[in-house]
């Protein structure tokens, strides 16, 4: 997501290349663009320009005499501000409370209702009993949207369908929870403008009736200037106690997340990284820096790998890829664990190098059903040996999946072309844990 | 006046008292900027500059108007304020390009084989539906009769939110349900608009990233099957932009005009404290017209985009 960030920082640091020292002429080219760069970005202005000043001051003041390069000691600072900026640690949800409140709040189509439904997702794999609540009652087919997330995910939905007053909801919503023992209960709004008087009355009004546990302010990551004041606004009225940013997976370079943080100081909790319920992630600081400047997010990806994959078989097949004997009968045995992890792609996306390896290959959830078929009609040696597949076996095969030749053929490229990908996962998974804070650290 | 440096100044105090959360629209405020100026100084420029980009125009596009100005300054030896008024809205004006004639304006049909296809397209979240929503109630209000097509299969309740919006306005909506193939589905709407001689036929899709190719193909094949049934179609490739997106609608302009040849654009939430100023730039940069924008969650809450409305705001203050 910020690849381009740190294309531009790069950019911007090739200037100190070959410097002796920093010096005020020297980085002044730089500092600006860093500022430009932040600011394409999405990072808002002003913020950009304390954030450049600090990273000035900061640079200026440093023992150039002892710093290998000009440009390595710039990444530095810039990494350890962006660190700062973000927040320092990673800061969980709080549900301590019996039921445990949670209240979503944002704007009008920032990603609320497609969170809820993750995050009782993720609550619910902890062990706790969670109720979702719909408390949107203008959206067209809100309540149906939160219903069918729900049941995606195995979550009762409370709902009113005739009571258009979200905060008697709420407040029935946690009586309900409360007789029938739930402990943790989310509540999903409408979005509001902060403009909005009224909607935003409304809201401060379920906050008042319900006294949440934890209210999260839901913020679209492509947001430009304007989120400082949309966070602000609901910072003002609510107190929220987290940030969550959505639609990660898209490319862009995610400036809002650097400007809510500090405008606000309220820790980002969740990422959201895709439409399906799986598609989320708890915030760490120190990986998006890193990710900022282009070190990419393994261990974010070693995680979510490890939560859904089945561990004796994730390292048997850790072997086999590693040997490459990865074959067509594991390659079946895992699309229906691939699928439970989300979009390939995005999660391939997300290994530095690779994401731009695949950019032109076609990896699509949907093929996963053609492709189940042909597998099944390769005998269990061809299953076993894909370098058996010559082309009368692969006619045949074409026959009895009905899908085409041609379809075959594709599956055999792709499944090449997975092999050698995983091959790649493996190396960087391996280096994940090394390259965190590399290379500046030491 | 020698170069212009970005973020050359401290900022204006009146600036620098936190992040404002009135609305004050980003034409108001450039007028605001002019108030009282009679020369282009340096300041001027700062103080237009940080408008500018802080209402999303993002630097390219900022640079480049103020370079224009700059050069207008220099060449016509310009200094009322009156003037100083007309050259920037002027210069603003030059960026965005003029509809185009075979498109409908104003809700009033081309002359074009009936119906007339719109296909609507973009990011998650952005208000494709409810645009469809507000353009039927449009289009309809015209006396034209519409057909409405639930090609966002996907989305969870995406269909019904649709159909809530066709009982709404009072306009069929033609579906197959969840999960069926859109390109199915906008095939069979645009089927039944002929068959029901409509007059418009708009196509809902499912909102994705546009870096997600897979998704991107898609898209380009539910026009490509369109297209079986007639030619032309669909006449209208309307891109859904959010005003609060930064940057990154510069990316989602060129990703949906590069899968579906986008000719149109649609600007929503003006209603908020987003500016939507990225619209300048896109505009400009992809010689696509605005030409809606929405102002609210009602109905009614479209309006056409009038460049000159648009920039005469920027000054009337
Ligand atoms: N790609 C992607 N799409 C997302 C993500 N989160 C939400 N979406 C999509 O964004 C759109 C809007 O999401 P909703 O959950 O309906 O947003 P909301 O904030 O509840 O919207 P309102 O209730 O209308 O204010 C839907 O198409 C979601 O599928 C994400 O992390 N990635
Ligand atoms: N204030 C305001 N809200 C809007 C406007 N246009 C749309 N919305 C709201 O934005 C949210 C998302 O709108 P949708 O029409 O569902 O967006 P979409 O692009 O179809 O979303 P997906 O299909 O999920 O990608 C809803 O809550 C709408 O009511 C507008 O002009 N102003
Ligand atoms: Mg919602
Ligand atoms: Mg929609």
């Amino acid at each position: 997501m910020f690849e381009n960030l740190s294309a531009r920082l790069e950019g911007a640091f090739k200037t100190l290349k070959g410097q002796g020292k920093i010096t005020e002429l020297n980085i002044a080219e730089t500092v600006k663009e860093i500022r430009k760069a932040l600011v394409e970005a999405d990072v808002n202005y002003k913020i950009a320009k304390t954030f450049t000043d600090e990273v000035k001051a900061e640079a200026l003041g440093q023992n150039v005499l002892t710093a290998v390069s000009p440009g390595q000691l710039m990444v530095k600072i810039v990494n350890d501000k962006l660190q700062e900026l973000l927040g320092g640690s990673t800061s969980e949800i709080n549900l301590n409370a019996n039921p445990a409140i949670i209240l979503i709040a944002g704007l009008q189509g920032s990603g609320k209702t497609t969170f809820s439904g993750k995050l009782s997702k993720f609550i619910k794999s902890k062990g706790r009993n969670v109720l979702l609540v719909a408390g949107d009652v203008y959206r067209p087919a809100a309540i149906d949207q939160l219903k069918v997330l729900g049941e995606q995910v195995g979550v009762e939905v409370y709902t009113e369908i005739e009571n258009k007053n979200p905060v008697e909801i709420a407040q029935n919503a946690i009586k309900h929870a409360k007789s029938n023992g739930f402990n943790v209960v989310i509540v999903d709004t409408a979005g509001r403008l902060s403009v909005d008087e009224q909607m935003m009355t409304e809201i401060a009004n379920v906050k008042k009736a319900v006294n949440p546990t934890e209210i999260l302010f839901v913020v679209d990551s492509m947001t430009g200037q304007d989120a400082v004041n949309t966070a602000q606004a609901f910072n003002e009225r609510l107190d929220f106690n987290g940030v969550v940013l959505t639609k990660l997976d898209g490319d862009t370079r995610g400036g809002a997340a650097l400007s809510i943080k500090s405008v606000v100081n309220k820790p980002i909790k969740f990422v959201s990284m895709g439409e399906k319920m799986e598609a989320l992630d708890v915030f760490h600081p120190d990986r998006m820096a890193s990710r900022i400047l282009g070190m990419g997010d393994i261990v974010s990806l070693v995680e979510r790998a490890q939560e859904v994959f089945d561990q004796e078989e994730a390292e048997r097949l850790q072997k086999k890829m590693s040997r490459n004997e990865f074959n067509f009968e594991d390659f079946l045995s895992q699309l229906q664990q691939i699928k439970k992890m989300g979009n390939i792609k995005d999660l391939m996306g997300m290994i530095p190098g690779v994401g731009k390896a695949i950019k032109d290959i076609d990896i699509n959830d949907d093929a996963f059903k053609g492709i189940e078929a042909i597998i099944q009609s390769m005998t269990p040696e061809e299953r076993r040996k894909p370098e058996l597949m010559n082309g009368s076996r692969r006619k045949r095969i074409a026959i009895g999946s009905g899908q085409g030749v041609e379809e075959v053929n594709k599956l055999m490229k792709q499944f090449e072309e997975m092999r050698k990908m995983m091959k790649t996962m493996n190396k960087l998974q391996g280096a994940g844990r090394s390259m965190r804070g590399l290379p500046f650290r030491r | 006046m020698g170069l212009f440096n970005f973020f050359s100044k401290e900022k204006k105090a009146k600036l620098d008292q936190g992040l404002e959360k009135t609305k004050t629209s980003l034409l108001s405020r450039i007028g605001k900027a002019l108030a009282g100026r009679s020369t282009v100084d340096d300041d001027f420029l700062d103080e237009l500059e940080e408008i500018l980009v802080s209402s999303d125009v993002g630097i390219n596009t900022t640079l480049k108007i103020i370079e224009r100005i700059q050069d207008r300054v220099s060449r016509d030896k310009y200094l009322g304020e009156a003037e100083l008024n007309t050259l920037l809205r002027e210069e603003i004006t030059a960026l965005l390009p003029e509809p185009e004639a075979h498109l409908s304006q104003d809700f009033n049909l081309p002359e074009v084989k009936r119906p007339y296809v719109i296909m609507v397209v973009g990011v998650n979240g952005v208000g494709k539906t409810t645009t469809i929503g507000k353009m039927a109630y449009q289009y309809k209000q015209k006396g034209y009769k519409v057909v409405l097509g639930a090609a966002d299969t996907f989305r969870a309740a995406a269909v019904d939110q649709l159909k809530i919006w066709g009982t709404r306005v009072g306009v069929p909506v033609i579906e197959k349900g969840m999960n069926a193939d859109p390109a199915a589905v906008a095939f069979e709407a645009v089927k039944e608009a002929i068959d029901q001689n409509a007059d418009v036929c708009i196509i809902d899709t499912a909102g994705r990233l546009h870096n997600k190719v897979n998704l991107m193909n898609e898209l380009s094949k539910i026009k490509r099957v369109m297209q079986k049934l007639t030619d032309g179609v669909p006449h209208e490739v309307l891109l859904v932009l959010d005003a609060s997106t930064g940057q990154n609608a510069f990316e989602q302009a060129k990703q949906f005009t590069a899968a579906t040849e986008v000719n149109a654009l649609a600007l929503t939430k003006l209603d908020g404290t987003a500016k939507g100023g990225v619209v300048i730039g896109v505009s400009e940069q992809f010689k696509t017209p605005v030409r809606y924008i929405g102002v609210g969650e009602a109905m009614e809450d479209l309006q056409v985009f009038n460049k000159h409305e648009f920039i005469d705001s920027l000054f009337s203050n």
